[in-house]
């Protein structure tokens, strides 16, 4: 069995911390995150998922010896030796009202929306601070381009953390500029999938209603049979693979 | 942290025997699944659900004599954490139509729904809205959506089998047949599925499929959905007010028995306050950060059963509880990303589950339960196959590598950015060494008993998503947790604003139910000053807190 994931390291090396300032020996493979529980915090803000998606632990650090502002996530990031830091567990940030169905995708509708995006001035700020390795500052230059697919799909990895906006001189907020382009590229500017509206139809039609009855009457031996006995796709079978067994599926020439 | 010499030395066995397991898949040459008859003795024998002493019976409440998970009970046997008779509930200092009590997936989505239907709605959550399991769920949601060879039928009857036959079939049925309706709904919110480029979905299969039905956005499912319905809700925040960092800690019944809104216990500033609402709508997820018998765990910070135990007191029985789902991979090594999700699609894509010898000892694509039990005996003493971590844990290789062998060069970097990114940041290449995992646990397979239109038995009291016991059965597929929460979420938002349309006034409110609930504790002879729900776990340094020695609060200094 493995250990829960506490703060408790094995004994190991310690070195000096310094949380907004403040002094901490922890041990040397804990992250940011585990070393402050291991100071002796119980976190409420700057904590959410611990595996590096929500965004809710971005952190500032500098280093000894460095005049560079390095970012990271607290809960993914290991502490090094001398490092000061805080957490920025939250950033304030503009985010405009809209209507998603009333638009159409076109860069003039996100422009008009955050018309901040041409104060750019192009210092790459957001970039370095981007825990997730994004390429902030090219996508704002999409969305200056007006090019909403662009940054739809250069800014998928965002987490939403706020590091980008805090640093930027123009006062942008990157991440809510990202959020809308992806939306609207998701709904509005790629094809919208046939084969779903057709497999919503059937079951509004019922189509299902009396196969799934009889499996739901159905002993628990007579269901085991049918469930051992079911075909399954192969895993190297292509997108257009059909089963041998078509009764409950809906065939070509009934869609059609 | 790069592997080390020993590690990097095991790897080379992993290699040695990569062509050949490579050359079987493309094959189509899989490795002998475990009879659905033999599965049985199998979780008997080695999933951690039937570890002697782990359970033990309830005392009190409306599930009596159940014997869960100790952890579980040591909660529902714990008493609130106020005093019912000091606050004041003559004035509400919320009111509202309903009130969502979460803010992940399945109570944004209700909040949505009960929205559209001309209700205003409070969501009242522990941390930030999205922060939950959903932001975290990374390999997909399953729905029949390709009717050539898919359908509702073939949906439930893998569920059913993942589920041990247990399941309540009318929850299964309104899951498998909401499922293609749940995601066009995302994908009219905008939500960027992985396609082709002729709107085309992505599917894959997942552990316990019969056919490729599980959609993705890359390995960031779960937060794509999050993020894109979490921005829908702040489109409408004219009728949907969000309150962050306020996790309820008790229900409000009225004196009819109705529910009547909650107490919500503000994180900040310590207070606690009576949210008067004609419906309520529990939403607040899963139990791993009770870290059941020691687990590590691959959840969200604040997931600690708070749902369970607030209705539980107010008389809501609960199911599946007795079963736990373990995860079968969670990272073991190295230490700092302990306990982290990897991803079913990593062996939906075709990847080994490997021993200290590089060999293959389980298919890879059992159900979850399965894969886990046969990965834990190969670790056991029993077998004494498991791979040994310099940190003196032991683990077994997902051969990541093979993906890109399989499916082309830079696949893994493309489908699985996020990990790829993660283990870059400890030196690990995984597109080019394999993973080294153990079972973690994962997620609350039971909980409250709800009907498909998401009610409890306490009027005006609805529930969905993983705080819900029945449709999973005993063991839960991968994809059909994020189906579920959308499904249901957009189930219990309809029901609840119909319900707080046709409700006449609210009657007295009232907490009885909390002080006959500590009555009953008392009187079975249950003698402990728990107090639940937990709200988050304690990670501090238990060094620290033997130093931490105040006596009494100063203000909001803590004690």
């Amino acid at each position: 069995m493995t250990a829960k994931n506490t703060s408790q390291a094995p004994s190991e090396e310690m070195v000096p911390i310094f949380v907004m300032g403040e002094r901490f020996d922890v041990p040397a493979s804990l992250t940011i995150q585990k070393a402050m529980e291991y100071a002796g915090y119980q976190l409420i803000r700057g904590c959410g998922c611990r595996g590096g998606v929500c965004g809710a632990c971005g952190t500032v650090y500098r280093t000894p010896g460095s005049y560079r502002l390095e970012v990271g996530l607290a809960c993914q990031t290991v502490v090094q030796p001398g490092m000061y830091l805080t957490l920025l567990p939250f950033f304030p940030g503009n985010r405009a009202g809209y209507d998603i169905t009333e638009m159409e995708g076109t860069g003039e509708e996100v422009a008009e929306l955050y018309p901040e995006i041409f104060k750019c001035i192009g210092c790459n700020a957001c970039t370095q601070s981007c825990p997730m390795d994004i390429d902030v500052m090219q996508y704002m230059a999409r969305a200056i381009r007006g090019d909403v697919s662009g940054v739809a799909e250069l800014s998928f990895d965002c987490i939403m953390c706020g590091l980008c906006a805090s640093r930027c001189p123009a006062e942008e907020v990157q991440y809510n500029v990202a959020i809308l382009c992806r939306r609207l590229h998701g709904r509005n500017l790629v094809p919208a999938a046939d084969h779903l509206a057709d497999a919503v139809e059937s079951v509004e039609g019922g189509r299902f209603d009396e196969p799934l009855q009889e499996l739901m009457d159905m002993e628990e031996k007579d269901l085991i049979k049918i469930y051992r006995d079911r075909e399954a796709e192969p895993d190297n079978a292509e997108d257009d693979w059909v089963p041998e067994d078509r009764d409950y599926v809906v065939s070509r020439s009934e869609r059609d | 942290m790069p592997y080390p010499e020993s590690l990097k030395k095991l790897i080379k066995k992993v290699e040695a025997t990569r062509p050949a397991r490579v050359e079987r898949k493309k094959a189509g040459q899989e490795f002998e699944a475990v009879d659905v008859e033999d599965r049985d003795e199998l979780l008997r024998k080695y999933h951690p659900d039937y570890r002697k002493g782990t359970r033990r019976e309830i005392k009190v409440g409306p599930s009596k004599g159940y014997s869960i998970s100790n952890e579980i009970v040591d909660l529902l046997e714990a008493r609130s954490r106020i005093d019912p008779g000091l606050i004041d509930l003559s004035e509400p200092d919320y009111d509202t139509d309903l009130l969502v009590i979460g803010g992940g997936g399945a109570g944004t989505s209700t909040a949505l729904i009960a929205q559209e239907n001309g209700v205003e709605v409070t969501i009242a959550t522990k941390l930030r809205h999205g922060d939950a399991n959903t932001m975290m769920a990374e390999g997909g949601i399953q729905a029949a959506s390709k009717g050539w060879k898919d359908s509702p039928y073939y949906h439930y009857l893998d569920v059913l089998g993942g589920g041990h036959f247990k399941n309540v079939p009318q929850l299964v049925k309104r899951l498998v047949n909401n499922g293609p309706d749940a995601i066009q709904w995302l994908e009219s919110l905008g939500a960027m599925f992985s396609k082709e480029s002729d709107g085309t979905l992505k599917t894959m299969h997942g552990g316990g499929t019969s056919r490729k039905r599980m959609h993705f956005a890359a390995d960031i499912t779960g937060a794509e959905i999050m993020r894109t319905i979490r921005d829908e809700a702040r489109s409408r925040e004219e009728d949907i007010e969000v309150i962050e960092f306020n996790p309820a800690v008790d229900l409000v019944l009225d004196d009819k028995g109705r529910c009547a809104g909650a107490i919500l216990y503000n994180l900040e500033t310590r207070e606690y306050h009576y949210v008067r609402a004609k419906a309520v709508v529990l939403a607040t997820g899963g139990c791993g950060r009770l870290h059941i018998q020691d687990f590590m765990t691959t959840n969200h910070y604040g997931a600690t059963a708070d749902g369970v135990v607030m209705a539980y007191r107010a008389g809501v029985p609960v199911s599946f509880l007795h079963t736990v789902q373990y995860h079968p991979t969670g990272v073991v090594y190295p230490e700092q990303a302990e306990g982290i999700l990897i991803t079913e699609k990593f062996r939906g894509a075709g990847a080994n589950i490997l021993n200290v010898d590089g060999e293959q000892f389980v298919y890879e694509r059992e159900p979850r339960d399965v894969e886990a039990a046969c990965i834990i005996r190969e670790c056991s003493e029993d077998v004494g196959k498991g791979v040994p971590t310099p940190t003196g844990k032991v683990g077994v290789w997902l051969d990541s590598p093979m993906i890109d062998l399989l499916k082309g060069e830079g696949t893994v970097g493309r489908e699985f950015p996020a990990k790829h990114i993660l283990y870059e940041r400890y030196g690990i290449d995984i597109s080019r060494e394999p993973m080294l995992v153990h079972p973690t646990l994962h997620y609350q397979n039971g909980g409250l008993q709800i009907t498909e239109s998401c009610e409890t038995n306490v009027p005006g009291l609805f529930a969905s998503g993983e705080v819900t016991g029945g449709v999973h059965g005993e063991n839960r597929l991968m994809g059909n947790s994020l189906l579920d929460v959308v499904v249901f979420g957009r189930i219990a938002g309809k029901a609840a604003a119909e319900f707080v349309k046709k409700k006449g006034e609210t009657g007295k409110p009232t907490l009885e139910h909390v002080k006959q609930y500590n009555q009953e504790l008392d009187k079975e002879g249950v003698d402990t000053d728990r107090i639940a729900p937990m709200i988050l776990p304690d990670y501090s340094n238990p060094e620290v807190r033997k130093r931490q020695l105040t006596t009494e609060y100063q203000g909001t200094i803590r004690g």
